[in-house]
């Protein structure tokens, strides 16, 4: 096992390169900053163009990738343990695809063009909506009953979602959809922050306090009952916790895929698999990871600018083969 | 602390899994619950642990209803090795074991001192301390079995109950990990394992248990309950019994 001091180490380690990222992130784009104007546009207030675009445009942009990273690599990590199943992400309980209906219904219906902020207000309320009906349905049930329900309601809601596109008013509403599903971190300001970062926050907390239930779980569910844990409890709670994280960061960003996969599998080598002290390097290395795709979704010089969501999926999938071919052997 | 079932029914769907089951095993005591396969052995366990919930009767621990203990006391005060331990991560043998001591730990876990100590302590009783770096899911299976008993026994619950903890063990280690535990109850533990060597429960066990179709068939003292008409009645097979200066011997014939 990696020694206290040596993760407090690899904790301060991933910290320092989401700090890293985070401040690239402010310097880089179409226009480039030095490191000095940067920081005087941030601190000085001053209403020229640099100040406009470090201040309103790329520092909400920055803490945005970090909540939707560090929200996506949290609950895949959580899920990944109450679960049992290295394959599980945040998408597994459907909450994504609920956030995305909710985000698409309001583009359909043009409710996101006549009201400012009613897009990830819709996806909130379509995660909210769908995590009660996953919870529902799995009431009473194991674990397994849950990952059914998960995938029941995520495959309603994905047809649904289709069905909008199937039945879109115009050809412009069809790909607007389309573009928003594939999800950015692009124009998004300071309101999209504070709308989601208090259910973020919340559901972090949640999804922390339940690092010891995660603990015990991996001996098993008998086992973990024996050691005081309440099962149907920490399910909950866990359930509740990346529902509202996986809701909120969807709704402001739409589906950005991988992250919540890979980003406890990129940290368990380092840390050493005992899921409560994968989930906060899990959040750091899935903050990073988005931080990084967001920066090269910028400055890939190709025509149509290239959505996160498809970075993180085209990065993330052959580092995922990479991981699989590594750590074979090792999985039981 | 005292153990005790009371008239336990357990049914699973429609299915009578333990029909009016009464046993107890007080401190000092190893009870050994033996029957063929799918006579309820697991199923009284997991009700005796307070993970099968009862159709009807009860569990008591120290003489309260299991289900008045609050989840965390009863974790400190008895431990339960469940039959099919299945890791879900690659852990460290040493931190499998430290989960034994989850319910004895705050909310910041532990001084470190205290914990290894704890885990050598385990590792050493189960032979198992060279072990202690290894990943768990890298084990064999008998070393795998060794290392979750130390799991089970890491906290020094006063009563532990072990689900086939044997299974799997070469014969020496099954011959340490007894002794070991039989020790455990001497100083004033109680004990509860299923098993199925009906020779190492006739020479180990201070009682015995014969379950058969979810009744108790035969209970009290080894010499009293492993008779070869009870053996033959219980598990369909004759036996000779004896006893030496080694102790208490069984052998099955046909």
């Amino acid at each position: 096992m990696t020694p206290p001091g040596q993760y407090a180490l690899r904790l301060i380690g991933l910290a320092t390169l989401v700090v890293a990222l985070a401040a690239m992130s402010l310097l880089a784009g179409k226009i480039w900053f030095s490191p000095a104007d940067a920081w005087r546009a941030l601190v000085s207030g001053a209403p020229d163009l640099g100040g406009v675009i470090v201040r309103e445009l790329r520092a909400p942009r920055a803490v945005l990738a970090i909540l939707v990273g560090a929200g996506l690599g949290l609950s895949g990590a959580a899920l990944q343990g109450l679960l049992r199943n290295p394959l599980a992400e945040p998408g597994v309980l459907g909450i994504s695809t609920g956030a995305s209906l909710g985000a698409v219904l309001s583009l359909y219906y043009g409710l996101s063009a006549a009201i400012p902020l009613a897009l990830p207000v819709a996806g909130l309320i379509g995660a909210a909506l769908t995590a009660l009906l996953v919870v529902a349905l799995a009431r009473n049930g194991g674990t397994i009953a849950l990952i059914l329900s998960g995938a029941a309601v995520s495959s309603f809601g994905g047809a649904l979602v289709a069905l909008a596109l199937n039945l879109a008013p115009s050809p412009w509403a069809a790909t607007e959809i389309m573009v928003w599903l594939m999800g950015s971190l692009a124009d998004r300001s300071w309101s999209h922050v504070m709308l989601a970062a208090p259910f973020v926050s919340v559901g972090a907390v949640l999804l922390f306090a339940s690092g010891r239930a995660l603990d015990a779980l991996s001996l098993g569910e008998a086992t973990a009952e024996s050691l005081g844990i309440r099962m149907g409890r920490a399910r909950l709670t866990v359930v509740a916790g990346a529902a509202l994280v996986v809701g909120a960061v969807t709704a402001v960003s739409g589906a950005i895929g991988f992250v919540g996969l890979i980003a406890g599998h990129l940290v368990r080598p380092l840390v050493g698999f005992s899921p409560s002290r994968t989930l906060p390097a899990a959040a750091l290395a899935g903050a990073a990871l988005v931080l990084a795709a967001d920066i090269g979704v910028r400055l890939v010089p190709i025509g149509p600018e290239l959505k996160l969501g498809v970075v993180t999926a085209l990065v993330g999938a052959p580092f995922f083969f990479l991981l699989i071919l590594r750590a074979r052997k090792a999985l039981p | 602390m005292t153990l005790a079932a009371h008239a336990l029914t357990v049914a699973i769907d429609a299915h009578t899994v333990l029909d009016a089951v009464s046993v107890s095993v007080a401190p000092g005591e190893m009870l050994a619950v033996l029957g063929p396969n799918g006579a309820g052995k697991s199923t009284l366990l997991a009700a005796l642990a307070g993970i099968a919930a009862p159709t009807s009767g009860a569990v008591t621990l120290d003489g309260r209803d299991l289900k008045s203990w609050a989840p965390r006391d009863m974790a400190a005060a008895r431990a339960y090795l469940p039959q099919n331990g299945a890791l879900g991560w690659p852990l460290t043998v040493e931190r499998v074991v430290a989960l034994g001591r989850l319910p004895l730990q705050g909310l910041w876990g532990e001084a470190r001192a205290a914990e290894t100590l704890a885990i050598d302590e385990a590792l050493d009783a189960m032979d198992a301390r060279a072990l202690k770096n290894r990943i768990a899911t890298t084990l064999s299976g008998g070393e795998l079995a060794r290392v979750l008993l130390a799991r089970a026994i890491v906290g020094k619950p006063r009563v532990l109950i072990a689900d086939e903890p044997l299974a799997g063990l070469d014969p020496r280690h099954q011959i340490d990990a007894l002794t070991r535990l039989r020790r455990m109850a001497d100083d004033g533990r109680a004990i509860v394992i299923a098993m199925h060597d009906i020779d190492l429960a006739a020479r180990f066990a201070t009682r015995v248990a014969l379950l058969s179709d979810g009744r108790v068939a035969s209970d009290g003292a080894p010499q009293n309950t492993l008779t070869p008409a009870t053996i033959s009645a219980v598990f369909g097979v004759e036996a000779r019994v004896g006893a030496d200066a080694d102790g208490a011997w069984v052998r099955l014939l046909r």
